[in-house]
């Protein structure tokens, strides 16, 4: 299913654009991540899986600032960094994309794909008045959904409430994909999602890979896991059973890591 | 969104057709998807029917004169209302407008007149009152997490009573005012017809607050607040610092609701609009703003508080009792949640 060579064959080589070192979480006495590593190269979908409370939401949590971990180190493009507020690890280029959609139903496609970073008009009046380039920003919008190769998202000034759940999930993708950002995470971006709907999310995930912009990918969905990832990394209680490809295993064996019945 | 589905790639044309025949539109959700596109467009057709239909049952109704005079009996409620939209966008509601108004006022008027500061100072003041009632609510809110329906139902209580302490139950008359303070309640002529300088000053604040709402991205942020708080977080809004604008830009609009109640009343009286909370949310919700937060505007807030006016106005004209006319404003609140919650089935 991959065009590009085995994912496995590069990594010794290349430097991770984000690197984790043995991250600890514990919520009182519940431990979310025992010691977790983890490296994300340039070019590469990583699917995180794992069962439920297996700590993929945690480590998720970690990477992009959402959750500060007790210890452990992050590096990103082998600089070492700390993430105590998501807008930290947006900072630094990493962009994520939460299960429950985080866009904005009542503001349009373009006034989502710039919620949090608005631009004003140029000149005096806009840094007077504060006054924002909608029209600039909607022509940037529809630039960028163009670049990233987004066709079903024709008109930019709808409602994101009139969309329809794919079209939703593309803008959500568009806004971690777009303005230059490094590395975009991808928080069960399939589960509510119609085959059709799931099949164009996947194909905007090669897309946004194959234009050089590494993917973590969490889904409990095997076969799409099975079907985009170039590695996939396999969380249980807490640490990381197994890191394979899906040229090495199965779903089976996957499956099978993940509850524990083998190793790999 | 039919020109979009047809523009959809031709390759999944099954899909598509399915999608239409979900999409298939009657006249009836045509109009619902217009009145959802433009939410002041149903105020504005209820403002103008009833408009038409009091001009009919009383024609001394449409005269200028009686027209002025319902711009001067709303300016109150109006400059009120436009805090409440602040508050109710962010999918919020102030019980405490009309009591932080009132406490401004007594404030300002107490300064002036029994301190002796001057007029501009006495007006500084009752601006910090209003940031502070502001600050308080906002904080409340904010850093307790409690929701603003029980914060405000407890600073209403609070600022009612440190006002009756501070002013000891007694009224404060114009007269003994500077004319700073009562400017608000002077009118000046155009063309023949009288304007209030109070009702100017209500449709600056519209402008001003519909210019930063519409055109700057904190007007943005708080639209995306109300709308889904964890998603504006998850874009990198600081919610918690836009919530807390949105208290004190309220705060403010009601000290300058204080300098107009002045005017208005050519008084400063502890007692007057503890109906106000109510009035104004009124205004609001009658203006098409979604109590649920995320949807709305302020000239629909404008529309709302009209509405309401006119038809205590022209129900008066006609020769109703008063009982009539709070009857009629309950039936209004009623239709206009009604037809929000319609408008909201917009595909969903």
């Amino acid at each position: 299913m991959t065009m590009t060579e085995p994912a496995a064959s590069h990594t010794a080589t290349r430097e991770p654009i984000l690197k984790a070192r043995n991250l600890v979480k514990t919520f009182g006495r519940v431990v979310g991540l025992d010691g977790v590593s983890l490296d994300l190269y340039p070019g590469e979908v990583l699917a995180i899986i794992g069962d439920n409370g297996a700590g993929k939401s945690t480590l998720i949590k970690c990477l992009t600032g959402a959750e500060v971990p007790d210890s452990g180190e992050l590096f990103v493009s082998g600089k070492p960094v700390h993430f105590k507020r998501p807008q930290d690890a947006r900072a630094h280029g990493i962009e994520t994309v939460y299960q429950n959609l985080a866009v904005s139903p009542a503001l349009d496609v373009a006034s989502n794909l710039f919620l949090g970073r608005e631009e004003r008009i140029p000149g005096p009046v806009g840094k007077l008045f504060r006054v924002l380039d909608t029209k600039g920003m909607r022509r940037k919008a529809k630039e960028e959904l163009t670049r990233l190769g987004i066709s079903t998202l024709q008109d930019v000034t709808v409602p994101v409430e009139n969309l329809s759940g794919g079209q939703r999930q593309a803008v959500a993708v568009a806004r971690a994909a777009a303005f230059g950002s490094k590395v975009v995470v991808l928080d069960e971006p399939t589960a509510a999602l119609g085959v059709r709907e799931s099949n164009q999310v996947l194909q905007l995930v090669r897309d946004l890979r194959d234009r050089g912009l590494p993917v973590i990918l969490i889904s409990h969905n095997m076969p799409h896991v099975f079907d985009v990832a170039d590695r996939i990394h396999i969380q249980r209680l807490g640490k990381c059973a197994a890191t394979i490809t899906p040229q090495s295993h199965n779903m089976t064996d996957a499956v099978a890591i993940m509850t524990g019945a083998a190793t790999a | 969104m039919t020109q979009q589905q047809t523009a959809g790639p031709p390759s999944a044309g099954h899909a598509d057709l399915a999608e239409e025949f979900l999409d298939r539109q009657t006249p009836l959700s045509r109009i619902r998807n217009i009145l959802h596109r433009y939410p002041a467009l149903s105020p504005a057709l209820v403002l103008l029917i009833a408009v038409v239909v009091f001009g009919l049952l009383n024609d001394r109704f449409l005269r200028v004169e009686n027209l002025s005079l319902i711009t001067q009996q709303v300016s109150v409620v109006g400059t009120l209302a436009i805090a409440q939209t602040l508050i109710i966008l962010t999918a919020g509601i102030d019980l405490s407008v009309g009591a932080v108004m009132i406490l401004s006022s007594m404030v300002v008027a107490q300064l002036a007149v029994n301190n002796g500061l001057p007029a501009p100072v006495a007006l500084l003041a009752g601006l910090i009152v209003g940031l502070a009632a502001g600050a308080v609510n906002g904080f409340l809110v904010t850093r307790f997490r409690l929701p603003p329906f029980i914060v405000t139902l407890g600073t209403l209580n609070i600022f009612i009573a440190l006002t009756l302490l501070y002013s000891n139950g007694a009224t404060v008359r114009g007269s003994a005012m500077p004319g700073l303070l009562t400017w608000t309640g002077t009118t000046f002529p155009v063309g023949g017809v009288r304007i209030s300088t109070g009702v100017v000053v209500m449709l600056l604040l519209y402008i001003a607050i519909a210019f930063i709402l519409g055109k700057t991205a904190w007007g943005r942020h708080v639209y995306a607040v109300g709308d889904d708080k964890e998603a504006a977080r998850l874009a990198g809004i600081a919610v918690n610092k836009v919530l807390m604008s949105v208290y004190l830009a309220a705060g403010a609009v009601l000290a300058i609701g204080a300098w107009i109640q002045i005017g208005r009343t050519n008084a400063a009286s502890p007692n007057a609009g503890v109906d106000l909370n109510l009035d104004s949310i009124t205004a609001v919700v009658i203006g098409g703003t979604s109590l649920f937060g995320g949807r709305g505007s302020v000239w629909g807030t404008l529309l709302g508080a009209l509405i309401v006016g006119v038809f205590r106005n022209g129900l008066s004209l006609a020769g109703l009792d008063v009982l009539y006319q709070t009857l009629a404003v309950g039936v209004l609140i009623i239709l206009a949640v009604s037809i929000d919650q319609w408008i909201r089935k917009v595909k969903s």
